[in-house]
């Protein structure tokens, strides 16, 4: 129906010069990282000797690597809890009609409203009394509660429209209700699994706000306080702070690069939750 | 649902726990409630008690660490109608959120409608536009903001394109610093925008262009009358997403600017923080978080009563 018109070509053109406007940024991240403290020249020309003493300085004295641990562990527990209870929780929340299940959706939904600024403050001093403060069980902790509304939001608008047929059967021929959710309904849920594991994880893993205050002051960091911090400490030396900053993202769109379908797919995945 | 109440041997028989299929018809059993409890009890110990006792906190003069503490009723809510900074985060808040949700789904929808061609290159660049989306927002706030400085990469650029009358101190100026971080935003996250726009717009069926082709509209005529409609859920997603980021915004504000130039770019969530944790005025920060808590409210409502009566008109 529509072919490759002049016009499309036009198009192409236009459309390679704003992901060039995009693109721009990174290229003088990439291009200030490997540039030695000494080269002071404009910083959108190219760096004529590329050095990587800026990422071996950044990653000893940033102690990145300890941060990078941190968030894959916290990132990991927080979601596998999330998506294991939230599962759990929408199979009787989108099955049952009684009327506590009506009461216990509008509760979970309410969680989508409440901004955490609201719940953080008074979960700091919680947090301080049981002795979590400076631990990555505070954020594990925080993360498994705090995405609960989204994530069973999610689940329920998936089981709602997946047919009951094949879980009654599984309980005609004998599962237990726990059976039938872990073995027939939970293996249904697949494709909204992906959005919810997508969603939550880049969240947790960028979040910032959170361990900034569960963390602050410990060793304990996550890679993006871990960064908040070698900025405010070299924040003089650039070309080092930009070593940090590329360290910290490349995990991430190394990820994102080798995944990409199923992470666009899981962010539009939303659209039909 | 209805079969299980009916099935014929209810009175008269002792409430058997037996499950029986009746004849013909099917059975529906309910998983327990129980399911809900493991995810409702971290639920209520995260989001809902500590929410609770933080509105209970926003009448108190707390400092967060001294156990005795008193009620001041709403001495917290009329010291913030005094306070130009806190009166004036409240505006940037709003002025953000609006400024984000205009302008990144602006350009969103525009990206959207020119990867959804027949380019060749639209594949790589739906995931290219798409990738700043999922990087950390506080490194690429660092990022930027050495970008905007002074001698940054920006104002270098426009030195060299011969746009020197152009440059700026970007995040210096208090009359720019804060659109200065609605760019940021808009530049990290209008191929978010775009990703659900797009997705939006591939389940839009062929032959409804076809048909729009052959009844003579224009490109212009098509998009408003044929695929703006059939938007109408993304738009919902979107919509959202980005006033209800905008209202929380605090990452890029604090690795940008810091609320600074003096206050010219505090938000609510960049106050409260600097409320509890440097002055250590808690009870009055969560105030302020009580009031971030109505916007989004009465926001989300608002938009979901809008969008949804939209949604319908459309279908």
């Amino acid at each position: 129906m529509r072919r490759y018109r002049g016009r499309t070509f036009g198009l192409e053109l236009l459309m390679i010069g704003v992901a060039l406007v995009v693109g721009f940024p990174l290229y003088v991240l990439v291009n200030l990282a490997v540039r030695a403290p000494s080269d002071t020249s404009s910083p959108i020309r190219p760096t004529t000797s590329p050095t990587l003493d800026n990422f071996t300085q950044a990653w000893q004295q940033g102690a990145l690597g300890g941060a990078l641990l941190n968030s894959v562990v916290v990132t990991a527990v927080s979601v596998v809890i999330v998506l294991a209870v939230s599962s759990f929780a929408a199979y009787p929340l989108a099955r049952a009609t009684a009327r506590w299940s009506r009461g216990l959706f509008l509760l979970i939904m309410l969680g989508l409203v409440l901004p955490f600024q609201l719940a953080a403050l008074p979960l700091y001093q919680t947090m301080r009394d049981l002795g979590l403060l400076g631990t990555p069980w505070a954020l594990i902790l925080f993360y498994s509660g705090l995405q609960v509304p989204f994530t069973t939001f999610l689940y329920v608008g998936f089981l709602r429209a997946l047919p009951r047929d094949f879980e009654d059967a599984a309980l005609i021929d004998g599962c237990t209700p726990t059976q039938g959710f872990r073995y027939v309904v939970f293996p249904m849920l697949k494709p909204i699994t992906v959005t919810a594991l997508v969603l939550n994880a880049v969240s947790v893993w960028n979040d910032f706000f959170t361990p900034l205050l569960y963390l602050s002051g410990s060793a304990q960091q996550t890679m993006p306080v871990a960064i908040a911090g070698f900025v405010g400490q070299y924040v003089t030396d650039w070309n080092l702070v930009f070593a940090a900053l590329v360290i910290s993202i490349v995990p991430i769109l190394a990820v994102y690069f080798a995944l990409q379908r199923s992470i666009i797919n899981g962010f539009a995945g939303g659209l039909k939750g | 649902m209805t079969m299980i109440d009916q099935r014929p041997d209810r009175a008269g028989v002792a409430p058997a726990r037996r499950r029986v299929t009746p004849p013909g018809g099917r059975l529906h059993t309910t998983p327990p409630w129980w399911f809900a409890a493991p995810a409702m009890v971290l639920f209520a110990f995260v989001v809902l008690l500590p929410s609770a006792r933080g509105v209970y906190y926003a009448f108190t003069d707390w400092d967060g660490l001294n156990p005795v503490y008193s009620l001041v009723g709403l001495d917290n809510f009329t010291a913030m109608v005094r306070d130009p900074d806190a009166v004036q985060a409240i505006w940037h808040t709003l002025l953000i959120a609006v400024a984000i949700t205009i302008i990144q789904n602006g350009l969103g929808l525009v990206l959207a409608l020119g990867v959804n061609s027949t380019i060749k290159s639209r594949n790589v660049l739906r995931v290219f536009l798409f990738a700043p989306a999922v990087v950390t927002p506080i490194v690429t706030a660092y990022l930027w903001r050495n970008l905007l400085g002074p001698d940054g990469a920006v104002n270098s650029l426009l030195g060299a394109v011969g746009l020197a009358s152009w440059q700026q101190d970007w995040l210096g100026d208090p009359g720019l610093a804060l659109w200065s971080i609605v760019g940021v935003i808009v530049w990290q996250f209008a191929g978010y925008s775009m990703v659900i726009f797009l997705a939006g717009l591939q389940s839009v069926p062929k032959e409804i262009y076809e048909a729009a082709d052959i009844d003579g509209a224009g490109p212009v005529r098509r998009f408003w009358s044929v695929i703006r409609p059939l938007l109408a859920p993304a738009f919902t997603i979107n919509l959202m997403l980005s006033i209800i980021g905008g209202i929380k915004l605090f990452d890029q504000v604090y690795a940008l600017t810091g609320g600074g130039p003096g206050h010219a770019t505090d938000t609510l969530s960049t106050l409260i923080y600097k409320d509890a944790f440097t002055l250590g005025e808690f009870g009055y920060s969560i105030a302020l978080a009580v009031v971030l808590t109505i916007i989004v409210a009465i926001a989300s409502t608002g938009q979901y009563v809008v969008l949804s009566r939209n949604e319908r008109a459309a279908s």
